[in-house]
């Protein structure tokens, strides 16, 4: 039986000092970060981080592991998210989600926070400087930053068997995950318009890096979980969504897939030929219609490849329940709205204006097109291109088209703004929560599967929290309320 | 070889209301691309100027 699916989104957010001669972009993300949190900020707890542990199995030789920067600025929210500078961008990581509607929020209450943290830094800065940050995976100059999605797996499940059924997978969502951009990068043959914002950075099939020769099954081993039991797929393959319905696919349907994988339950080779290629031809054909090469005879498009996951899918559900997949009610509306996405694809993907971020872009560069009788290479559409994703409510294209009605939403703007603030009740993220907002200066360090605290006497106590869904609302609420200190907090949790 | 005959879409279930929303409006693309031209001067007033000079200043560092 498939483990739950827990889920998580890390977006890097692409970051701009506005009206400066020198903009750095660590400076700029370590403002914001640093004027979003008043209180002291937490550090991360580096203790078991191994981001070079391959899940192959094998250590990489003659490389240097990815470099982990442990001096940038850190800090860890009430909500339970994880909100740091990587590299040279703003990162917000999500708390621990129990399924996809609920990821839906967290990961729109990340939007929300760094559009807070910009108004922020704007009371710092000089007159004529600002920050501006977007939420997209590229400066259309070749250069890539990522979001990545990561679910929980059982350990038990031979990674060549997700790598296999995973491939094929990450090629064809990208028909409603992609989040469209004009022109190709890094090498990819010119087109006007593609589906994705990442399809052009993938060089590998398999593989640790994430920033350079970049794999579509990135193989990082690092679960922040029981290793015995766990994994955490890391995926890479993903772009930054706006839209709702989006984001909600994008989870809700590679949750299932994950169930599937794990349950032995994909019955048949869905491989395509040169995955690598087939991701750019998917991308870059915004009808939905171009062939992919089978490896077992024949070719069909990444809608009709799917369906057969939707089928499989459907059928899962029907035998076996969404139990794994965030309950019948998510996994019940995830599946009819994939299979109104797929149908809508394969009749006219214009009609899905307000659901899917690259047909929503799509669709408002060509009603510029069309009124100012732009050539599709003005750089006026490239300023609509990246505009869509500013995250500032004012300058904002996609919140225009909310505001305007034209986009549908999936939560309500009050549940997005408690969860800037408190944590999901069903994950243990709900009690590294409700430790920070209750005794702030305790915590001295976190990490997704611990936390530090000083309760005044030495040494300090590392609580593991190695059990995604220890630690929800419904375990925890009565120990919180029936300890007044830390010190009691740590004694009860021993005891 | 010719394409697979299980290429085929499974049949639709339950829903049939959502399933003709999607379908039934066939001029819904253009429908909604007149109500876009109506946005498309209040999405002008917020453009940021100068949109060759502001594109280009965009360059990112690479990240992951």
């Amino acid at each position: 039986m498939a483990v739950p699916k827990v889920c998580g989104i890390e977006t890097e957010y692409g970051v701009a000092l506005r009206g400066a001669a020198d903009a750095n972009p660590v400076l700029a993300s370590s403002m914001l970060i640093n004027g979003y949190v008043e209180h002291r900020k937490i550090g991360w707890d580096f203790d078991d981080e191994s981001p070079g542990r391959d899940a192959r199995g094998f250590a990489r030789e003659g490389a240097a592991p990815p470099e982990v920067e442990t001096h940038l600025v850190n800090t860890v929210l009430t909500n339970g998210a994880r909100y740091y500078v990587d590299h040279a961008h703003p990162e917000y990581s999500t708390p621990e989600c129990a399924d996809a509607l609920e990821l839906v929020c967290a990961d729109k209450a990340g939007e929300r926070v760094l559009a807070r943290s910009m108004q922020a830094a704007r009371r710092i800065l000089p007159e004529g400087q600002e920050i501006v940050v977007y939420k997209n995976n590229s400066d259309g100059k070749g250069n890539s930053y990522g979001t990545h999605e990561n679910y929980l797996v059982d350990r038990s499940v031979p990674f060549a068997s997700l790598v296999r059924h995973l491939l094929p997978w990450f090629v064809t969502r990208q028909v409603f995950t992609g989040a469209g951009k004009l022109g190709a990068e890094n090498g990819a043959n010119p087109v006007a318009f593609q589906i994705s914002q990442r399809a052009d950075f993938f060089e590998e099939e398999v593989g640790l890096e994430t920033t350079l020769q970049r794999p579509i099954v990135n193989t990082r081993d690092e679960p922040h979980a029981d290793p015995q039991k766990y994994r955490r797929l890391h995926v890479i393959a993903g772009d930054a969504n706006l839209c709702e319905i989006a984001t909600y696919l994008k989870v809700g349907t590679t949750a299932i897939v994950l169930a599937l994988i794990e349950d032995d339950f994909v019955d048949k080779d869905l491989s395509v030929v040169g995955p690598v290629a087939a991701m750019r031809v998917v991308s870059h054909d915004p009808t939905c219609r171009a062939p992919i090469e089978l490896a077992d005879g024949g070719t069909c498009t990444a809608v009709e490849l799917q369906w057969e996951f939707l089928r499989l899918a459907q059928k899962y559900f029907d035998e076996t329940g969404f139990e794994a997949c965030g309950g019948e009610t998510v996994g019940r509306d995830v599946l009819h709205r994939w299979e109104a996405v797929l149908g809508a694809l394969e009749r006219d993907p214009s009609t899905l204006d307000g659901r899917l971020d690259w047909v929503t872009k799509l669709n408002l560069l060509r009603a510029y097109v069309e009124r100012d009788r732009l050539s599709w290479d003005d750089s006026k559409l490239s300023l609509l291109d990246l505009q869509y994703h500013d995250i500032r409510p004012d300058r904002s294209l996609y919140e225009r088209l909310v505001r305007a009605g034209k986009v549908e939403r999936l939560v309500e703007e009050a549940d997005v703004t408690t969860a800037m603030t408190e944590p999901p009740s069903t994950t243990r993220a709900f009690f590294r929560g409700r430790c920070l907002a209750r005794w702030p200066d305790a915590i001295v360090a976190a990490n997704w599967d611990s936390l530090i605290l000083d309760v005044g006497s030495d040494p300090l106590r590392r609580i593991p929290m190695l059990e995604p869904l220890r630690g929800s609302r419904a375990m925890v609420e009565a120990l919180f309320e029936e300890c007044t200190t830390p010190a009691e907090l740590v004694a009860r949790l021993a005891s | 070889m010719p394409e697979r005959e299980q290429k085929k879409k499974p049949a639709p279930k339950e829903r049939v209301e959502e399933t003709a929303e999607v379908e039934a409006p066939a001029k819904q693309g253009e429908k909604i691309k007149e109500e876009l031209d109506d946005l498309l001067d209040e999405i002008d007033s917020v453009l940021e100027e100068n949109a060759e000079e502001f594109v280009r200043n965009y360059v990112q560092k690479g990240g992951e």
